[in-house]
């Protein structure tokens, strides 16, 4: 049913139709709002589950670890500063194959001290062995959730669902909500393959010496490889229940034609398409390639669909620091070394710190990059309050 | 709370839950404890257990030593970990089960400190047992906030400077219904306490002296002594606090000067110069003496 609402309430009711037993967070802005809302929902009774109130992320991330090893199916959300105090748990559940479900509303990360959006928080955690899909606009957050479960339990790996804080989780727009019967048909219950039960005494967390510890992180790796059919499948059988697309490895627009094509994640990709609309009546043809899989990072995929693109430009809201673009270098890998002659990627770092991104803005990266290479550069960099030795 | 006559409490039969071949080292005061504690607390029981000695010795695939479910994942969160173990039990209405979390006092006092208070505040029914040796011990030696006054760790080389801090009564002071203190000598006192706390609900605290041959510097026969002998100098006294009140005090009728604690182990050795005690005995005799009066014993 299409409803008018805030993308948080969006995310915690489709969240709650997921059936989650134990939900543990702790409240940091912008997620507050899906959090809160869950909480009634558990207090109301209208969602069965444990809502555990801690005392920091590391304890929510903790108490959903312990949950989810023995048998529930666990949920937690969080951001920026958050997620980072989480960092050393997700490793474990990640390792551990706990699949375990996160939103991030994606914040910058301190210092100085910024509430608003950017993607710093969980791309920094890339390495971490957990899925991380980005969303577009509030429908496609609330449907990655739906997806999320299903694909973490089908491959053992935790997942999280990134949504661009404020700018998604803050907007309110219409959002096709599912009926519960629909979530339930797609979502089964979840059957734990490896639990904490006394019934059947196991071990879980054994430390692993170097004749062990390698081969489990190759075989996580391969899981994360292994799951791109997975995500792809399960936004194919989503498709076909519930009548739209969401998620999967990459989506397009207007690439066929295009001269120059914009790499990028999450929310901006709507801005960009109205540019590309606008200079499509110009006779300027530019087009979209959207990651919604950042990890697994389908480099198959994105030769596809770039192999013939002689001019890309990767926009991206993190920067490594004292590297530069961390897509941008995701996609530039994604050529075989041979190809790269005469190929370029440009890298841009945008939006940082909720900095907003104008198509005035993204028209001055496509002239620039029509004419040259540009290897590295801040969209939107006012370099008027930068004093002269720090430039 | 169930309620358990005093033979039931009595009783444990030996079933070596927490199973022999693990790589503790000889006189081991933690693997003696876990032992007593697992048997105690029988088959339906699970153990999560935080980074340290314990977890390192008991639980290198593909080798664990334990016969109950064995969940380790952080140093620093073994009590949320418990939490979110006992909420999924709780929403997936199984059980009834014993969750129990260990680990040694770096995890519980320090590092942990944060998550078992968030444990204890939520009122998860969950039994802490901590470890106490006194030291970092996994890590080679290093002090925490439970290494005593005077004693060298190879973090305070010329003795530590502070005193323990009290987590018992800190336990207490978030008003869950058990807390109680024990050590491995007394294995049927222990043992007992592990099983009248689990009749509780909600939170619950149980902390043992556990003598580390290595880091205390004495040899491994000697561990139950030494053990014995911190509760006869009255440095670690050992009583319940029931709902508030402490209660059940062992009271020690012969009392020893500390010297006979202290002169066992390497840690203290540089509190005495040729054979003589330093001030820093004195002091430490002070604590024996404050316990002695705060608890009547």
């Amino acid at each position: 049913m299409l409803k008018y609402l805030e993308g948080s309430h969006a995310v915690s009711q489709v969240v709650a139709m997921c059936r989650p037993q134990v939900i543990s967070a702790y409240p940091i802005t912008p997620q507050t709002h899906i959090v809160e809302d869950l909480a009634r929902l558990v207090g109301e009774g209208k969602l069965e589950a444990e809502f555990i109130n801690v005392e920091s992320e590391f304890s929510a991330a903790s108490v959903i670890l312990g949950a989810s090893a023995a048998g529930a199916r666990a949920y937690t959300t969080t951001t920026s500063q958050g997620l980072l105090l989480m960092t050393e748990v997700l490793y474990c559940i990640a390792g551990m194959r706990l699949p375990i479900v996160l939103t991030c509303a994606n914040r910058a990360i301190s210092a100085p001290l910024n509430i608003w959006n950017d993607q710093q928080d969980s791309m920094t955690v890339r390495d971490a062995g957990w899925i991380q899909l980005y969303a577009e606009d509030n429908q496609e957050a609330a449907d990655l959730h739906v997806q999320a479960f299903k694909i973490a339990e089908a491959t053992s790996l935790p997942m999280m669902v990134c949504m661009d804080g404020f700018i998604l989780t803050h907007a309110f727009e219409p959002v096709d909500i599912p009926e519960q019967k629909e979530v339930d048909a797609f979502l089964p219950s979840f059957k734990p393959q490896h639990i904490i039960d006394p019934r059947w005494p196991r071990a879980l967390g054994l430390y692993a010496d170097p004749r062990f510890y390698m081969e489990t992180r190759y075989i996580l790796h391969r899981a994360l490889e292994k799951s791109e059919e997975v995500i792809k499948q399960v936004s194919a059988d989503f498709a076909q229940a519930f009548g739209r697309n969401s998620g999967g490895l990459i989506k397009t627009y207007k690439l066929e034609d295009a001269d120059v094509v914009i790499v990028t994640m999450g929310s901006v990709a709507g801005t960009i398409k109205d540019l590309i609309d606008r200079l499509e009546t110009a006779g300027k043809h530019v087009g979209l390639l959207q990651i919604c899989s950042f990890r697994p990072f389908p480099k198959q995929e994105v030769y596809r669909a770039l192999k013939n693109k002689m001019n890309i430009v990767v926009l991206e809201k993190a920067v490594s620091l004292g590297r530069g673009g961390i897509l941008a270098s995701d996609i530039r890998w994604s050529f075989p070394r041979a190809e790269q002659p005469g190929r370029r990627i440009s890298s841009y770092i945008a939006g940082l710190g909720g900095r907003n991104i104008s198509t005035d803005g993204l028209m001055e990266m496509v002239n620039r990059v029509s004419k040259e290479h540009v290897e590295l550069a801040f969209l939107g960099l006012n370099k008027e309050i930068i004093a002269e030795r720090d430039l | 709370m169930m309620e358990l006559h005093e033979e039931d409490l009595n009783r444990v039969e030996k079933k070596n839950l927490f199973a022999s071949g693990h790589r503790a080292c000889g006189g081991c005061g933690q693997a003696l404890a876990a032992r007593l504690v697992a048997d105690a607390a029988g088959e339906n029981t699970i153990a999560c257990v935080a980074t340290g000695c314990l977890e390192i010795f008991s639980s290198p695939y593909p080798d664990p030593s334990w016969r109950i479910p064995f969940l380790h994942s952080l140093f620093e969160n073994v009590s949320a970990v418990a939490s979110g173990v006992e909420a999924a039990y709780k929403a997936m209405n199984k059980g009834p089960v014993n969750i129990i979390a260990m680990g040694g006092d770096g995890s519980t006092a320090d590092i942990g400190f944060q998550s078992i208070s968030g444990m204890f505040e939520r009122g998860h029914n969950v039994l802490y047992v901590c470890y106490d040796n006194e030291a970092y011990m996994n890590t080679g030696v290093q002090r925490s906030s439970f290494t005593p006054y005077g004693a060298k760790t190879t973090t305070t080389p010329m003795g530590n400077p502070t005193r323990k801090k009290n987590l018992p009564m800190l336990a207490a002071v978030h008003g869950i219904p058990y807390v109680a203190t024990a050590t491995v000598d007394d294995y049927r006192d222990l043992q007992r306490k592990v099983k009248k706390a689990l009749t509780f609900e909600g939170p619950k605290y149980l902390h043992v002296l556990a003598p580390c041959p290595l880091g205390w510097g004495h040899s491994g026969d000697l561990s139950v002594l030494i053990s014995r002998l911190a509760k006869d100098t009255c440095l670690f006294p050992v009583f319940e606090i029931i709902n508030g009140s402490v209660t059940n005090i062992q009271k020690v009728p012969h009392k020893k000067p500390v010297e006979e604690y202290l002169n066992l182990q390497a840690r203290f050795k540089h509190l005495f110069k040729k054979g003589e005690p330093t001030g820093m005995v004195a002091e430490i005799q002070e604590i024996a003496n404050q316990n002695i009066e705060r608890f009547n014993l």
